[in-house]
């Protein structure tokens, strides 16, 4: 039943090995972004506020699909930016990175917000009183117990960012679904094998971190 | 020692030098709410001043405006001759001068009991660690939890807990300390453990704006007693004369309450 696979026409685990840096890459990337558009949605200034707020969501209601295509067309198609990439492949996966970030990023700010709310107001005025300026009492006192509060959401994030790899076969990043879609055509025999594969690849890519995070976010919980 | 008598007949010393905080023709509203109407109130260097009254007449208002926290629709505050800085770097180097010490204790709950009184130190002060270190130890030592100082603050009890505030608040070496309501969330066993912490302070010439209901501290420890209601301050005097001969109704029937219950 899996003897096409024998064939060595299809690279499979190198196919899992893209989506894995993807997720990893864009992951790196979502949560250093959504910190930042954090920050601004909380700065005392409003330009940024505005910015922040603004960002969120636009990006985040639009189709994913929609933002990674815009990327590829835009700054690769229309602009020639090809973020170094050396051919058509790995222009694909640096421009599906920065789109998932892009995206993913605003699920991470508000993942982070939600964990912000969690903190008393009382944390950040003490660290006030004490003579801390603005960005002392973000990044010392108020985004690490936000940042313990959000592990249980940002690891639901992370796992539908893993998720949402899929969505770069579109601009023809090697990755798992772009496999997917081409062993469907050829091997349309096996479809349900075809596809209990690539669900169980998934699974065994997001199952860890959703263990891993679950346990970090016991062992980190802020106690009150 | 010699401070604190200074402090007391600070009326007669030369105003430039005994004033500490100077709050003039103060007013804030929030929204229609008129909560600190026309405050003019003097704490010399040294002094103890208790502001008491009843719930809602903007004890902690008063207290938060002193360091900014709160901002002031008009008048001027002045603290060791400067007025109070807009946002900024100025202000934060003057709101490390001006101790604070909340009801609700407020210790960075992430950070141990020893990393809550080093943080000010390193960050505000940029202190070496193994300074700011030596001093947080020195200080959880003064007001009796060294033995915690790896604990975190959901570990301490309540006494504890504000023990550490206060030695938080003291690691910046501050001027002037500002306690709103330091007992009120505490179970009656732990209030004189705070207490005589405060005591203690006044003893060595802080100066010191105590929000508190605990009478007994406001007689031994206190200079001065101010009295607030509906924003305003209705009367001071020293502790004395206030408890034993209040002069204004207000003043009477706030007292009459809370001696009898
Ligand atoms: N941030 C705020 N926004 C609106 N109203 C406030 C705020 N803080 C305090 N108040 C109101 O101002 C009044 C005085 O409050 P407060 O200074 O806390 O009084 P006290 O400490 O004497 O009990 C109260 O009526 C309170 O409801
Ligand atoms: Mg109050």
């Amino acid at each position: 039943m899996f003897d096409f696979l024998d064939s060595g026409q299809y690279d499979l685990l190198g196919a899992f090995w893209v989506t894995a840096q993807l997720a990893l890459y864009s992951a790196i990337g979502s949560l250093v972004w959504g910190t930042v558009l954090t920050a601004m949605r909380v700065s005392p200034v409003p330009l940024m506020r505005g910015f922040g707020t603004a960002y969120v969501n636009v990006v985040r209601n639009t189709p994913l699909t929609v933002v990674i295509v815009a990327c590829s067309f835009v700054l690769d198609q229309t602009l020639a930016i090809t973020l170094g990439g050396e051919d058509f492949k790995e222009t694909g996966f640096r421009l599906a990175v920065l789109g998932l970030t892009a995206y993913t990023g605003t699920f991470v700010c508000e993942a982070l917000r939600s964990g912000i709310n969690t903190v008393p107001a009382g944390q950040a005025e003490a660290a006030r009183a004490l003579g801390m300026s603005f960005t002392q009492v973000l990044t010392a006192i108020v985004l690490p117990q936000a940042f313990r509060a959000a592990v249980t959401p940002l690891a639901n994030v992370i796992i539908a960012l893993t998720k949402n790899t899929t969505v770069a076969a579109a601009i023809g990043a090697a990755e798992a679904a772009l496999l997917m879609r081409e062993m469907i055509e050829n091997e349309a025999q096996a479809l349900f094998t075809v596809f209990a594969l690539f669900a169980f690849g998934f699974i065994v890519l997001t199952l860890p971190t959703g263990l891993i995070l679950g346990w970090a976010a016991k062992r980190l919980a802020v106690k009150r | 020692m010699s401070e604190v008598s200074a402090s007391k007949d600070h009326e007669d010393a030369p105003r430039s030098q005994a004033d500490l905080v100077v709050l003039s023709g103060v007013n804030k509203h929030f929204g229609a709410l008129h909560v600190l109407q026309d405050i003019d109130l003097t704490i010399g260097r040294g002094e103890v001043v208790v502001v008491i009254g009843p719930s809602g007449s903007g004890k902690s208002t008063l207290c938060r405006t002193i360091n900014r926290l709160e901002t002031i629709d008009e008048g001027t505050i002045t603290i060791d001759g400067k007025p109070l800085p807009a946002e900024g770097r100025e202000l934060a180097r003057l709101r490390s001068d001006v101790g604070m010490v909340f009801q609700s204790f407020n210790l960075f709950a992430h950070k141990t009991v020893l990393e809550n009184v080093m943080l000010g130190q390193i960050k505000v002060r940029r202190t070496e660690k193994k300074a700011a270190e030596t001093k947080a130890r020195a200080l959880l030592e003064r007001v009796g939890v060294a033995a915690q100082a790896e604990k975190y603050p959901a570990q301490l009890s309540g006494g504890q807990q504000q023990r550490v505030a206060i030695a938080r608040a003291l690691a910046m070496g501050p001027k002037v300390m500002l306690f709103d309501e330091p007992t009120s969330a505490l179970d009656p066993e732990m209030i004189n453990e705070v207490l005589e912490v405060m005591q203690q302070l006044a003893r060595e010439g802080m100066t010191m704006v105590v929000v508190t209901h605990e009478m007994g501290f406001a007689r031994s420890a206190a200079d001065r007693v101010v009295f607030m209601a509906d924003g305003r301050i209705i009367e001071q005097a020293t502790p004395e004369e206030f408890f034993s001969n209040p002069r204004s109704d207000r003043a009477k029937d706030f007292l009459s309450k809370i001696l009898h219950h």
